[in-house]
């Protein structure tokens, strides 16, 4: 196990594509890390630059103390899991979990206790004479992760691992390579376009757009506290209300007094505008109801505000029962206005 | 022209993997391509001493050659009529075995091995069967007033070779129609049945006009196989007889060259021929969808 | 769909059974031909088959055709060199596919542009040339200049290469993360991979092997490499002599058995092999 540290990584393609704007990251031993992002940010290259699946162009990546850059990916000991799992389908679920170690070497009395131990640890045990084409979305899943576990690398590097699984599936798969973490104590790189797996399954979460780290924290900090527009409408679903200032001022004569000067935009979450009159200091903004979707233990409101571009969307607990063209009035309190400035989209400083 | 993702970083290994095609690609099939061309240009002194440039020569004296245009005209009609009974029988059995469902495999496996026949043998197989004296056909036909002798005729010459030629193409074609009628979506012809289209108006509104590439892509084959792979079959029957009724251009380039040891000549031929071959290809790669993807 | 059409169904039947008769009917009449005599074949054409199966078949295993070895040696030729062929050309295309596919190297456009030029060069427009290059290398007379000359194959490179493209870009992520090189990945992953394409391959290389007239005719000038096409076309041009039409035809079956029997039996592989190696 060991840490990864990369340092002013950059990716350029054909001499003038960039893919990574040098970048900077370094992941603690141990440390769980989501790379999330929409197709196209550079994530997943950036997980192939650790992997050793990409050169690097310029910068450094570390894994422990080893500077990495022209290491074959076999000699850098960690172990991927791929979208589509790449299990080699002539070989059996054995076979798979093998490979890796006997072309390391490694004693056969070593192999068989490896193999049967990752076996067990993912309950793949009755499957394990079988071919991949034998199994489910689910098991082959599973002898993607022992491919990886056997090996015992110091890293493991996901790559969407679970977007090829159906909803149910993933949300246990999500809950399962968690725990497996966990107890296996080893560094982990996962790349995915999935928020809500990103946010769920962290440590430590960074965010990337079009080559560049948006954001790095710790899950819950970032969907509080989003330091850029790109990261507020990304983080959350439905995604942060984004509304320009001067519509918004248009609409509502007394905003606080507190709204930083160089605000372009405000970011309101769906679940911080109320239908019922707070108790704290809040604005309001009359709207009609456009639309109401109902997720089963909350509903999901759809308001056009005249003067908008957008509907609002915003979050009630229980059933909403209401039509369209029902007027209504939207409470947002001061403290949970998020501000970006209009020249950088960066987050305005109070 | 595109590799996988990620390559693997060796620099030698490559080259020693492509190293015993390129080779032989070289040293047997480019090589003696430019020699061919080279030779058309030149002439050779009857000692072999030296060669002497001489133009286009060969080429003029080739196209004012009587002989050579009566070639080129009987491999015109050969052609022709291959292309046309091989495919035109081969879309008809592929249109009847697509229809069933039970017996398409019995009737498949009926009809395709005589891809696995020879020229050579093709061209036995139909000479005896139209043989003067023990042939089959012949003694039918004699029965019908005809008095059938390859030997001495030259249309019937001719005939004896389509006859051949065609035969052993079939099966060819028809897998390539089978493969075709069978990627043509359900949908289109249900849609059209429910529409109130007869089978035989499906066949020719729907399926035939949705084979187009497959056609085409065979008749570019069927060329391609009339005009070289049929030297067997002459070789085997008519060895360009009677009086050049069958000589089509393979067998002339053959027969001038390695037996007639005409060198400038035969050269001339052999590049008259190397640029059909390519013209053939460049429209096969250009317009029929493509083997190669760059 | 539902059908209902009988005429159309009788019509279908009587099409086929009249298109398997155009395509039997000449090869039956060769089978009639092995069980009669000589005798019999040149004062008629029978139609049912005789009794001299058996004698026929025993003569032509000892004949020695005039101008041609016996006959089992060249069976034996035809053989060897449809085998070294179809094992040649598969060894070659499939190396040159991987290096193409799984390597980026200089001048690795243009090697690819050099296999493809093939295709326009057939042995027919190059006869003399080529005859002159084997003559000058040694080769004449030779299972070397039988089959060297013929084991490039475009074809074969393109099918092989096709279907590398089809194989996940991740299976030689995955296997190079599990510390698998170039030769390991090509035996351990490739080529158990490509074993249905290869035994489809085999069928049509075989095929094409085993047909050869041309190629044989002009590099072989001793009796002793002649190949079965040759010989049956010696015995089959000897006939206006001496027309044992029964030792011919029977020759002629056995000539052509070998690869009918391997295209009936393996159909399926044999029909995804040409429909694949042609698209």
């Amino acid at each position: 196990m060991a840490s990864i540290t990369l340092t002013s990584v950059k990716k350029t393609y054909h001499g003038n594509v960039t893919a990574i704007h040098g970048l900077d990251l370094s992941i603690e031993d141990g440390e769980f890390v989501v790379l999330v992002g929409p197709s196209g940010c550079g994530k997943s290259t950036l997980l192939r630059m650790i992997a050793g699946l990409e050169t690097i162009t310029t910068g450094e990546v570390r894994i422990g103390n080893t500077v990495v850059n022209r290491l074959e990916p076999a000699e850098r000991d960690i172990a991927m899991v791929f979208q589509n799992y790449a299990l080699y389908p002539h070989m059996s679920v054995r076979g798979n979990l093998e490979y890796g170690l006997k072309n390391r070497g490694t004693p056969r009395p070593e192999i068989d206790r490896r193999v049967l131990e990752a076996a067990r640890i993912l309950e793949i045990e009755p499957f394990l004479d079988r071919k991949p084409r034998q199994l489910s979305g689910g098991q082959r899943q599973r002898v993607a992760m022992g491919r990886a576990i056997v090996r015992q690398p110091k890293a493991f590097l996901f790559d969407e691992p679970l977007s090829n699984l159906d909803a149910k599936l993933r949300g246990q798969m999500r809950v399962e390579i968690r725990r497996l973490q966990r107890t296996l104590g080893t560094t982990s790189v996962y790349v995915t376009h999935d928020q809500l797996e990103a946010m769920t399954l962290a440590d430590k979460l960074v965010v990337m757009n079009a080559g560049v780290i948006e954001q790095i924290g710790r899950p819950l900090d970032i969907y509080a506290d989003p330091q850029s527009l790109f990261v507020a409408a990304f983080m959350g679903s439905p995604g942060m209300n984004l509304v320009d200032i001067e519509r918004l001022r248009g609409l509502v004569a007394d905003l606080p007094a507190s709204i930083p000067s160089g605000t372009g935009t405000i970011g309101i979450r769906p679940e911080d505008i109320a239908l019922d009159e707070p108790a704290t200091p809040h604005f309001t903004i009359s709207a009609t109801l456009e639309a109401v979707e109902l997720v089963g233990s909350e509903s999901l409101i759809y308001a056009n505000a005249q003067g908008l571009s957008e509907d609002v969307v915003l979050r009630s607990q229980g059933i909403h029962r209401g039509n369209p063209g029902d007027p209504l009035t939207l409470h947002i309190r001061h403290e949970v206005l998020h501000s970006f400035l209009r020249e950088t989209g960066r987050k305005a400083a109070a | 022209m595109e590799t996988k993702r990620t390559v693997f970083p060796n620099k030698v290994l490559p080259y020693l993997f492509v190293a015993p095609q390129l080779i032989i690609t070289l040293v047997f099939f480019i090589w003696p391509a430019t020699q061919a061309v080279k030779s058309s240009f030149e002439r050779a002194d009857p000692f072999g001493f030296s060669t002497q440039f001489v133009g286009l020569t060969h080429y003029i004296r080739l196209f004012q050659d009587p002989l050579y245009l009566n070639s080129i005209g009987r491999t015109v009609m050969f052609a022709i009529a291959v292309t046309a009974i091989s495919m035109g029988l081969a879309l008809l059995f592929a249109a009847a075995v697509s229809r069933l469902i039970r017996s398409s495999q019995f009737y498949t496996t009926l009809l395709v091995w005589p891809y696995a026949v020879a020229p050579v043998v093709a061209g036995i197989l139909w000479w005896f069967l139209f043989n003067s004296s023990t042939g089959i056909l012949a003694y039918m036909l004699r029965y019908f007033g005809v008095i059938w002798n390859a030997n001495l005729n030259g249309t019937h010459a001719m005939i004896l070779i389509i006859a051949a030629a065609a035969w052993k193409q079939i099966s060819y074609n028809f897998l390539f129609f089978l493969a075709g009628m069978q990627s043509v979506p359900h949908s289109l012809t249900e849609a059209a049945a429910i529409d109130g289209a007869g089978p035989f108006k499906r066949f020719w509104t729907i399926v035939f006009p949705l084979l187009s590439p497959t056609t085409f892509f065979l008749f570019i084959i069927n060329i391609n196989y009339v005009m070289f792979d049929t030297f067997g079959i002459i070789a085997a029957t008519t060895n360009g007889g009677p009086n050049q009724a069958t000589n089509i251009l393979v067998y002339k380039v053959y027969s001038d060259g390695f037996i007639g040891l005409n060198i400038g000549s035969s050269s001339a031929q052999s590049v008259v021929l190397m640029l059909f071959v390519i013209a053939l290809t460049f429209i096969q790669f250009r317009y029929v969808e493509r083997r190669v993807n760059y | 769909m539902v059908e209902n059409r009988p005429f159309l169904s009788i019509l279908t039947h009587a099409v086929l059974i009249a298109g398997v008769i155009i395509v039997a009917f000449p090869v039956y009449v060769a089978i009639i031909a092995m069980t009669h005599t000589d005798v019999t074949l040149n004062s008629g054409a029978p139609l049912l088959p005789g009794g001299e199966l058996v004698a026929n078949l025993i003569a032509v295993w000892t004949f020695d055709p005039p101008g041609a070895p016996p006959f089992w040696l060249m069976v034996w030729n035809s053989t060897l060199m449809a085998l070294i062929i179809m094992i040649g050309k598969i060894v070659i295309s499939i190396v040159s596919a991987y290096a193409i596919v799984y390597f980026r190297f200089p001048f690795r456009t243009l090697a690819f542009w050099v296999i493809f030029i093939t295709l326009m060069l057939p042995v027919e427009v190059r006869i003399i040339p080529t005859y002159e290059v084997v003559a000058n290398l040694g080769m004449l007379n030779s299972y070397a200049g039988l089959t060297v000359p013929l084991i490039a194959s475009a074809t074969a490179t393109f099918l092989f290469r096709q279907f590398f493209m089809t194989i996940p870009d991740e299976m030689m992520e995955a296997a190079r993360v599990d510390g698998a090189g170039p030769l390991k990945f090509f035996r351990d992953i490739l080529l158990p991979l490509s074993r249905t394409n290869i035994a489809a391959l085999c069928i049509i290389l075989f095929i094409y092997g085993w047909v050869q007239y041309l190629w044989p005719l002009l590099v072989t000038t001793r009796e002793e490499h002649f190949t079965l096409m040759m010989g049956v076309r010696q015995m089959a041009g000897a006939q206006k002599v001496d027309p044992q039409w029964n030792i011919i035809m029977t020759a002629v079956v056995l000539a052509m058995l070998p690869p009918v029997v391997i295209v009936i039996a393996m159909q399926r592989l044999f029909v995804k092999g040409l429909v694949e190696t042609e698209k």
